[in-house]
């Protein structure tokens, strides 16, 4: 695989990434909105009650679709993390897979903290 | 607050400061966290984890026009994506222990600096010749300019592998792309041009924001009803932003979001200061 085309990959890979999340999460806040009508919102104060990935099940609906489009978005840049380790693998460019590896596992550590 | 007059009105804040920051070269995520907290009255961490993911929306969105462009320089970016990326997951962890106060007044400071480095002058510095680490690790490379490819020497590696580190601190602990600093780090330290330093400082921010999100997400700091209005107003806002970026009179806007900037910086130091966050 020849740099240019890895260019042209990623550039779509992220634009995909983005549009689905956007898509996510709009339609997690139509139905938010439209179940939460005459409620209200106080975020003066911190409670962080929205923890890791298990909050998916705990919350609302429309608050866990929106996490999820949130979920794809934070997934987005990982994406292309492992798509540029595959692609410098093929290109046998082990300094870099070395790098991308590294890269790697750092946001698998950040995520794998959310994970409880 | 109502949920839909509040979503609504963040929305539209959000919008504004999104289109302002891509019209203007100066991100808009910047901006959001003082206006959620000394406007809206949101407490500190809500607001740097809504502007965290709305970081990220808006800096994927942008580096995929310019990767395929060939701008980026992928392996400039990879690289110092283990810079950015450690500095990231370390500045999130100190959140817990850095008092709101302190947060507020370094948030200050950084706005501060980002206002008055959008005025100096950038005076290219192309490097005759390279880092022998760069040679070996090939960061050399060409950019597009009109039909010719330009080539370029990469210097200094180690040292903008450090800048990178305290780049991406800043960006875990508040939640920020920390573009300008990322940017200083390659056109200064690196000697890159600095329309690769800026496409790819922007390739960079989506894995650098990535890495602090998941402890963001175990803290509780990304509250989904309040992050919803920011990455969609931010995201459609700077859209908008970049369509309108050839437009003729940037500068005088650019003088105006600057004053902006400094105001909110300077409110933001006062109630760190205070206790009033």
């Amino acid at each position: 695989m020849t740099d240019d085309r890895m260019d042209t990959i990623i550039g779509n890979l992220l634009r995909a990434g983005v549009a689905l999340s956007a898509a996510v999460v709009a339609a997690g806040g139509a139905w938010y909105l439209a179940a939460g009508g005459s409620g209200t919102v106080d975020y003066r104060r911190f409670r962080g009650e929205t923890r890791g990935l298990h909050s998916l099940v705990e919350l609302p609906g429309p608050q866990a679709l929106i996490l999820i489009g949130l979920l794809i978005l934070i997934a987005t840049p990982v994406a292309r993390v492992v798509f540029s380790l595959i692609a410098f693998a093929l290109e046998r460019d082990r300094a870099y897979v070395m790098v991308t590896a590294i890269v790697l596992i750092a946001l698998l550590y950040s995520i794998g903290t959310a994970w409880w | 607050m109502h949920v839909l007059a509040f979503s609504v009105t963040v929305f539209a804040v959000s919008a504004l400061a999104g289109f302002l920051g891509s019209l203007t070269g100066l991100g808009g995520g910047v901006i959001i966290t003082p206006v959620l907290t000394l406007l809206l009255g949101v407490d500190l961490h809500y607001a740097m984890g809504a502007s965290l993911v709305s970081v990220i929306a808006t800096s994927s969105g942008a580096a995929s026009a310019y990767v395929k462009e060939g701008l980026s320089n992928i392996r400039v970016g990879m690289l110092l994506e283990i810079a950015t990326t450690l500095g990231a997951i370390a500045g999130a962890h100190l959140i817990r222990v850095v008092p709101v106060s302190a947060l507020a007044v370094i948030f200050g400071g950084v706005l501060l600096y980002s206002a008055w480095h959008s005025f100096q002058q950038h005076s290219e510095r192309p490097a005759t010749v390279s880092d022998p680490l760069a040679v070996r690790l090939r960061l050399d490379s060409t950019y597009p300019d009109g039909d010719r490819h330009v080539p370029y020497h990469v210097r200094r590696v180690k040292t903008g592998f450090g800048l990178m580190f305290g780049a991406g601190l800043l960006s875990g602990l508040l939640g920020i792309g920390s573009g300008a600093m990322k940017v200083i780090a390659m056109d200064q330290a690196m000697c890159i041009p600095f329309k690769v330093s800026t496409t790819t400082s922007n390739f960079m921010i989506g894995v650098t924001a990535a890495a602090s999100a998941g402890i963001y997400l175990s803290r509780g700091y990304i509250a989904p009803g309040l992050a919803m209005p920011v990455m969609l107003g931010v995201l459609a806002g700077s859209l908008g932003g970049a369509r309108h970026l050839m437009a003729a009179g940037i500068r005088p806007l650019r003088l105006v979001f600057s004053a902006v900037i400094g105001l909110l910086a300077v409110e933001m130091i006062y109630n760190g200061i205070s206790g009033g966050l």
